[in-house]
This record gives structure tokens, sequence and C-alpha cells, in this order.
């Protein structure tokens, strides 16, 4: 069971987030190309480490925020807002 | 090799079993291979035993950084079946199964394929209109499946609670040839059969990079020593990410935690597979007699080959409204297996970027049931350059080009799948 610090409502176990994936990804612009709409929807650096992540605190204030998450010892480093 | 048959068993067990012989090499590795395999798992295993017998290339060695078998071939819940809704997708399945099915003979390995059944279950309206959708598509390319009423679930079997009051069971499909498989076998017996022709499989030999020169990779370096290879081949279910960074590039897939779980052991309870269709649930019971089931993955990134108490509240809530009876049942044993969840939620096996490396990834939690066509088709690419037709469309490129195969409807999020 993860615990997960939200800015706004303090310490909540992970039951009350959704995962929204990968929060280091920024979306391209209109002047990129369809190559650059590509790496940004499916290419994943997909790291066993440290990992920046969405999460929805969907069952409190529901809203977004930022975890910094160790994927292979789950240690949680902080949340922010975004 | 020496082969196994009631003759062999009779004579060993007069001369108290001093003739066996190890069933596969432990090699250590040379300097060069023509192919270098990485993962000695079921994929693994089965495209060395391919690349042997289909296309006479047997200068392969199998790497792992442990023991063999001991990542997702022997974590699974051990179903095979063919119940897709894409085309293709029925086509690559259903000759996996057709493998399977002859799969003892071919090996010369008791992988205990029990064609019991696989039951699906539909608790709306909605849901038994998109079974028969796929029950039809399945048709189309002439594969058996069965729709079935809710009186003929409770009759096929009588654990269901199909009058739950919550979801009420309406029907579902079975499909016959469907089953399951001793998992830790496949594994053995793709080993036997591959060493058998010359295959060197290594065991606990790390990979820590692959070097490469220009677009090509030059071979692996290990903890047992820099190994040579006109080609690679990346099976590492889980790790495929990682692997792919060190060869430079980047896939579609992000690493999930998936749970599974075995009740203590029963009388005959449960002669069928069964899917919960109102949740995430699926459950067999093993020739021990436990009750062997799982559910969806934990819903995060994670590398950790364990799971989290919510997911696993989650799956025995499922279960338990699904077959009442399980409560009075304890969970003996839980374990996590770590996924390549692909974006689609369909597997790759394709050329990469590097020019002589090709992958096998992706497989989501579907990886097992598709062993023996993932071996074939991935050794027809490394053998020929060319993706084999069963497994055309499961090409890197589809990212790229748009054409990501829609199986179940969902966008390109890992945690939807």
């Amino acid at each position: 069971m993860l615990r997960i610090t939200c800015p706004h409502c303090g310490p909540r176990d992970e039951i009350e987030f959704r995962y929204r994936g990968d929060a280091s990804l920024s979306r391209p612009g209109p002047e990129d190309d369809a190559k650059a709409f590509q790496r940004y929807a499916y290419e994943r650096e997909n790291p066993a480490g440290m990992h920046l992540e969405w999460w929805l605190h969907v069952g409190g204030c529901r809203r977004a925020l930022k975890l910094q998450r160790d994927t292979a010892s789950h240690v949680i480093g902080g949340a922010g807002e975004p | 090799m020496q082969r196994y048959s009631a003759f062999r068993l009779a004579l060993e067990a007069l001369r108290g079993h001093g003739g066996w012989q190890p069933a596969w090499r432990d090699a250590a590795p040379k300097d060069r291979y023509k192919v270098v395999i990485v993962g000695a798992g079921g994929h693994g295993l089965a495209t060395a035993y391919h690349l042997a017998r289909d296309h006479g290339i047997t200068d392969v060695a199998v790497l792992d950084k442990g023991p063999l078998g001991l990542g997702n071939v022997g974590r699974n819940t051990t179903i095979i079946r063919s119940n897709y809704f894409t085309a293709p997708n029925i086509r690559f399945y259903d000759h996996s199964l057709k493998l399977w099915e002859n799969l003892e003979r071919e090996l010369n390995f008791n992988v205990m394929v029990s064609q019991r059944g696989s039951l699906n279950l539909a608790h709306s309206d909605g849901q038994r209109d998109l079974f028969a959708r796929r029950a039809n598509a399945m048709r189309l390319e002439g594969v058996a499946i069965e729709m079935l009423d809710k009186d003929a679930v409770k009759a096929l079997c009588p654990l269901i609670d199909v009058d739950n009051g919550r979801y009420p069971v309406v029907g579902g499909f079975l499909q016959r040839r469907a089953g399951t498989v001793r998992h830790d076998a496949v594994a053995w017996g793709y080993a036997r059969a591959a060493s058998a022709r010359g295959v060197d499989i290594v065991q606990h030999c790390e990979v820590t990079a692959i070097p490469r020169e220009g677009a090509r990779a030059m071979g692996v370096e290990t903890t047992r020593g820099f190994i040579g290879a006109d080609k690679v081949v990346l099976a590492v279910a889980g790790h495929s990410s990682r692997l792919a960074a060190m060869a430079g590039f980047r896939l579609p897939i992000e690493t999930h935690v998936l749970q599974a779980f075995v009740t203590e052991a029963v009388k005959p309870l449960l002669d069928i597979v069964v899917t919960y269709g109102a949740g995430h649930f699926y459950v067999s019971q093993s020739d021990k007699g436990g009750l062997v089931f799982g559910g969806g993955t934990d819903g995060y990134n994670s590398y950790a080959q364990r799971g989290t108490l919510p997911m696993a509240e989650e799956v025995h809530a499922a279960g338990i409204t699904l077959m009442p009876a399980l409560s009075r049942l304890r969970t003996l044993r839980q374990w996590g297996g770590v996924m390549d969840m692909s974006m689609d939620g369909n597997p790759i096996i394709s050329t990469t970027p590097v020019e002589n490396l090709a992958v096998s990834t992706g497989w989501c939690y579907g990886g097992f049931k598709a062993i023996p066509a993932g071996g074939t088709c991935l050794a027809h690419l490394v053998a020929t350059g060319a993706p084999h037709p069963l497994a055309a469309h499961f090409g890197l490129n589809r990212f790229e080009t748009g054409a990501v195969i829609d199986e179940r409807g969902v966008g390109p999020h890992p945690y939807l799948h």
C-alpha cells in the first residue's frame, strides 16, 4: 500500500488515487512533425528507478498531482502540485 | 537427447532410476554466436528451438540472468485460449493453440496440456452482444466457440452464483479447445529440445550493455564477459525497455506488475477455466488441487516482482462475488510478475532501429498462451529478415503508421489494458 501525501489533503492511501502515467512528457507544438507526436503518444523511458508521474486524487480533493516514485522499491520521493 | 517413453520409465524403475541424464546442457558461453537470445523464458527458448528446427540455425545461445524459467513463464496462471476479436489476432493465437495441441509429441516432454475449456461470463445484455460479435468474428476464422445462456452456465459450473444481486450472469461463451498447461514444464521442455539440437543455454549470465557499431549491435556485454553476435534477440518480458535503452532506442512499453494467487489444495471442484465479466478475475484448478487465480495489474508502473494489497483485495472480492464457495478456502501463496504493457495492448514481434536486433515484447499479460506461435514467428523474423505472415501486424512501425491493433477499444494507456 502506497501512502501518498497530497499537497492539499495530506497523507492518504493509494486507493483514493488514480494513476495517470508518465508526467515527464510534454506535448509537441503545431510546428513539430508526426514523429514527435508518435514519441509523445507512445514511446516511454519506463525507468526501473525514479519516475515522475501523474496521479489524480479522485477520492479526495479531485486535483491532479505530480509524484516522484521509485518503480523498483515503491519509495516515494515527493509529491507536489503540477 | 535421451528420449522419454513408457519403456524408458519401466527400464529406469528396474535400475533404480540411476540412468537419467540432465534434461539440458548448462553451457558456458562461447566468444561468439550467430544468434544470441537474451531471456531464457518461454518465448526465448521457443525461438531458439524453432531457429534450430525450422531454419537449421544451431549456433545459438540463450542467456538468462538467473536460472531459466523463473520469470513470467513460471509466474502466469497457465491459461491457453484463442478467443480474440480482431481477425489477425484470432489467426495468430489459434495457430498457437494448434501448436499446443501437438506440443508434447513435438518436444517429447509432458507439458500437461489440458483442454478443459474456458468460459467467459457476460453480466449484461450489452456485454452478451459484444460476446456474440466476438464469437462471430472467431467463427469467420473457423474457430469453434459456443454461446451459452444462463441455465447452460449454471449446468456447466454450479459454483457460479448466476443470480448474484449486483452482477447476475446472463450468459457467456465457451471455447472447449482452450485450457491450461503446466507452465514450468513448457520452459523445461523447450530448453531440453533446443539443447538437444545444439543450442547453448547459459544461465546466470546477465546482460549489462549492448555495444553498437553504427546501426548494428556488436553483441552483448555480460557478467560472464563479452559475447559477440551476428544477431541479437531480446525476449525479456518486463525488462525490454531497459535492454532497449542499452541498445539506444525507446519502446512503446510500460512495465506493470501483475499478481497471481493460489489457494490450499482441495478435491476436484472446478473442471474448466472461468473468466469473470464484471471484474478482472480468472480461475482454474491445478492438478495439485489448488485454485489458481489472478486479476488485473496493480495499475501503475512497477518493476517490483510482488504486488500490493489493494489489488489483492479487489481480486479476492471479485472471486467471492463470482463463486461464494471460494470464501471457505484460504489463499496459500501470492506472487507478482512484471509485464511489458504495450500502448495498444498487443504484442510486438519486430525488427528495431538497430539493424541486427529483434524484439519480442509487449505481451501484456497474454504471453504464455502465445509461446509456441511467438517462438515460430520470431525465429522466422530472425532467420529470414521478414515478418512471419501470422505476425506481420505485430511490427513496431504500427505506432508510427497508425495501424495500431484495436482489440478492445481502449486508448494508448497501459493502465487501461
